[in-house]
Formats: structure tokens, sequence, C-alpha cells
């Protein structure tokens, strides 16, 4: 008797993994609840400004977002001459803080899209 | 029961230390919290920027002279639009403007009349001379509206004023934020091009699978030209934030040294005081698998609170906020720089794999040198 009483009282007290248990889930849940509200937002906005945004890119024929502004290159990363880092004089170092975010292309696959373009016209 | 048990008593030991250990979650959780954020924004630019620039034209060709983008003759643009397999080349006209008054870069685009109303202008797009429509950007830099005149000045640095017709929705921003868009013949004569010349050409291809064959084409007949396919604008993208890019080898890898600091702190040891608290368990009668357990929860209650908490306050940070931490990182320079409406998207694959690079090695730092203690005799932990 005083066995199981004791281990009544043991369970009675133990509470923090309870309430850890039932924190961990209250976050989970959070957490979830902000998952939903990005994907309900992705769909909603796919559907009503993704369009608009869409339409805007077909008739300004525009090749690029308006982020950084600071210099031509940077405004426009997929129209920059391929050496733009350098665009001065060869080697010379980059001036802008945003230039040094964008990553050089990969050379191999470069090269190798190159050689595929002129195995393509040779054909 | 028995797993509650040894959780229950896991807690009470960390709540023993409940400073030491709060100050561990809250640093754990800051790095995760950045970690996810840089994740967030720029898995959400780049999918943006791959969806919008779906849209992009399918090439486009500039010239070339001395290495640099040079303007392009209309000559080209009748002779592209006759290879086969090309629906159609149009000259575009394009070009940089510095306003001395507010030291910011515009940029500039040339229109035909033909383009309809926008549903993201508010306004009209300018249809008669003299006319523009403008960024949001570039409306608030010059404290000027639709009904508002803006006032250019041409390379004779000649005042040239414009009425703006249109002001294009700040949910456009990051696309338009700079833009000041004119009719063709406006911008000829503000920029005063030579006649018969654009700054590039955008060429359609009916068949999308042709359009490297069609570049091939292009710069096999103007050896002079670079053509641009809409895959290498997307695959820019792609470049800029992916992890090779700066932002994330500067940031990201700060904070997973940061973290790995920590990891390595925790693996090179355990203190004097836990090293004798196992040594009692021990003796009372815990197996190594009892302790091997007890370190397990302990290492999972403190990296399962980081990683929700951080990948709460990230996504928090990136998509309520607006990333006010990393918008300075990123914005460099410009003085130009739209504010961010971020679009949740959330790669799941990502957070599993934040997951498992962070909670991992936790744990494992946190079982591993215990599993070292747990194998020693217990009387020689405790006399040590």
């Amino acid at each position: 008797m005083s066995i199981c009483s004791n281990s009544l009282s043991v369970t009675a007290l133990m509470v923090k993994h309870k309430i850890f248990l039932s924190f961990s889930l209250l976050e989970i849940i959070v957490l979830s609840i902000l998952f939903l509200y990005g994907h309900a937002t992705v769909t909603a906005r796919s559907k009503n400004e993704m369009p608009s945004k869409k339409e805007l890119v077909r008739y300004l024929k525009l090749t690029d977002l308006s982020l950084w502004t600071e210099a031509r290159y940077t405004r426009h990363p997929s129209q920059a001459d391929i050496f733009t880092p350098f665009q001065d004089f060869p080697s010379s170092p980059e001036h802008f803080p945003a230039g040094s975010i964008i990553a050089p292309e990969n050379i191999i696959s470069s090269t190798k899209k190159q050689a595929g373009r002129f195995q393509g016209q040779a054909l | 029961m028995r797993h509650l048990k040894i959780l229950e008593y896991a807690l009470s030991s960390l709540f023993r230390r409940k400073y030491r250990n709060l100050s561990i979650v809250a640093v754990y959780a800051l790095t995760i919290g950045i970690l996810a954020s840089i994740l967030f924004l720029t898995h959400s630019l780049k999918t943006e920027a791959t969806y919008l620039l779906h849209d992009a034209p399918e090439l486009i060709v500039q010239k070339i002279s001395a290495g640099r983008h040079d303007l392009i003759p209309s000559e080209y643009t009748e002779k592209i639009s006759t290879i086969p397999g090309v629906g159609s080349a149009e000259p575009r006209y394009w070009g940089y403007y510095y306003d001395s008054l507010t030291h910011s870069n515009y940029t500039l685009i040339g229109i035909d009349d033909t383009i309809p109303g926008l549903s993201l202008l508010e306004g009209k797009m300018p249809s008669v001379s003299g006319e523009c429509a403008v960024g949001a950007g570039v409306g608030h830099a010059r404290i000027a509206g639709t009904g508002d005149t803006i006032t250019l000045f041409n390379s004779k640095d000649t005042p040239v004023v414009f009425h703006i017709a249109g002001v294009f929705r700040s949910e456009s921003n990051i696309l338009t934020n700079d833009l000041i868009v004119m009719g063709e013949k406006d911008f000829l004569h503000f920029f005063e091009l030579p006649a018969g010349r654009s700054t590039d050409i955008t060429v359609s291809v009916n068949n999308p699978n042709e359009i490297a064959t069609i570049a091939g084409k292009i710069k096999k007949l103007y050896p002079d030209t670079r053509p641009i396919t809409k895959s290498e604008i997307i695959r820019t993208y792609d470049a800029v934030f992916n992890w090779r890019s700066g932002m994330m080898l500067t940031i990201f890898s700060s904070a997973l040294i940061a973290f790995c600091i920590l990891a390595w702190d925790k693996a090179t040891g355990i203190s004097a005081e836990e090293k004798h608290e196992i040594g009692i368990l021990k003796a009372i009668g815990w197996d190594t698998a009892d302790i091997l357990e007890l370190k397990f929860w302990e290492g999972i209650v403190i990296s399962l609170t980081s990683l929700l908490v951080g990948l709460i306050a990230a996504f928090i940070h990136v998509f309520f906020l607006n990333a006010p931490i990393l918008t300075p990182v990123i914005k460099g320079w410009s003085v130009l720089f739209p504010d961010f409406r971020l679009t949740p998207y959330i790669d799941i694959y990502q957070i599993f794999v934040l997951a498992f690079l962070t909670v991992t090695p936790y744990v494992a730092s946190t079982i591993i040198p215990s599993w070292k203690t747990a194998i020693t005799d217990p009387e020689n932990v405790m006399r040590n």
C-alpha cells in the first residue's frame, strides 16, 4: 500500500516533463500555423499579384529585379558585361558592396555551354 | 513511463544549472534564427525571381564593342527577325540616369504606344510626349505623385520636364522601384541617341527548345553580339542567392562557425560537477544506457527548444518584419532600395537540413563525453 502511494506521489511530482512537452507542442503548433499562413499567402499572391507582376515583366520587357541600384552591373546582373567586377581596368578591386554578394559564374559549366553552342553551329 | 522519468530527471538536472543552460538556449536559438533567416530570405527572393523572370524575353541580343555593351544598329533587328524559328525581334530602349538631387540612380525605359493599362499602375502609362510613369521609389525620392512633374537634366544639362501620368504600386517595388518609363521618342530625344540604334534587341522564339540554337545562329551571323537566353537570366539569380554567393558565405558561415564553437565546447569535455553526478548515478545502480539516455534527453531538450524558437523568430523576422537585420547587409550603397514585401516561399527540405545540421551535432557532442565518463569505474569518477 505504501509503495503504491509513494509511486503515486512520485508521478504527481513529475510536472517538468509535462511543461516541457506542452511547451514543445505549443512551439510546433505556432510554427505549423506560420507555415500554413505562408502557404496561404503564397497561394493568394500567386492568384492575385503574380499575374500582374508577370504582366509588367512581359510588357516592359524586364530582365532583372530592382534591388541594387548602386551600379549598372548590380542593377542588371543578368545584362552586365561578363568582366564587370573589373570594369574599370583588369584586376581592379570591387567597389560596390552589392557586387560582393554576387558569386562569379561557374567557369566550367559556362565553358561547356559555349562548347555546346559551337557544336550546335557546326551541325 | 521509464523514458518519461528519465526525461523528468534530465529536466531537473538542466534546471539546477538554469542560467548556464538558458544562455546556451539563447545563443543556440540566435544562431539558428540567423541561419534560418538567410535561408528564408534567399529562397524567397530566388523563387520570386524565377517565377517573375519566366515571362522575360526569350533572348536578349547585345552588341559588344571593345568588350563592352554598345548600342545595336537596327539592321541587326531586321536580319535577326528573318532567322527561321524567330517569332519577332524588337529594339529595346533603356538606360541609366544619375539624379544629383537625391544622389540616386534611376533606370529609364523607352516604350512604344502599344502597352495597355497595367493593373499595378496607379494612373496611366505615358501616351503622349512629355509624360512618364515612375516607380514608387522614384516618386518617394522626388516627393512626387500622379499629376505632378519631374525634372531631369539631359546630356546638355538642359532641364526636361515630364508629367507623371502614373505611379507603379508598391506591390511591384521589387521590379519597378527605380523605373521611369517614357515614350520611345522622348527617350531617344532625352539621351540624344543616334537614329537607327537601340540599347539591345529582344527576340521571341516560337519553339522554346530552339532558344539555344537561335542564340548560336545569331552569334554566327553577328560575332560582335552577345545573346543572353532567358535561362541564363534566371540562372543569374540562382547564382546571386545560392550558397556560393557572398551573403551566404559571410553571414551564414559566421553563424555556422559560432555554432561549431558552441558544439565543440560541449564535445571537448564535461564539467567536474557533471562527472561527479554521473559517478553517483552509476553507483546507485543506473546503467550506462540510462546515463546515455539521460544525456540524449538533455541534448534534445536544449536543441529542440532552440531550433523551434529560432525557426519561429526567423519566420517573423523575414516575413512579418521584412528582414530588418539582413536588409542593411544586402542593401550595400543603393540609395533607392525597395521595401521588401517578401512572399513566404518555404522549402521544407531546407528546414530538415538545417534541423539535421544543428540538432545532430549538438546531441552527439552532449552524449559522447558523457559516454566516456559513464564507462569509467564510478569510484574513480567520484574520487577524481
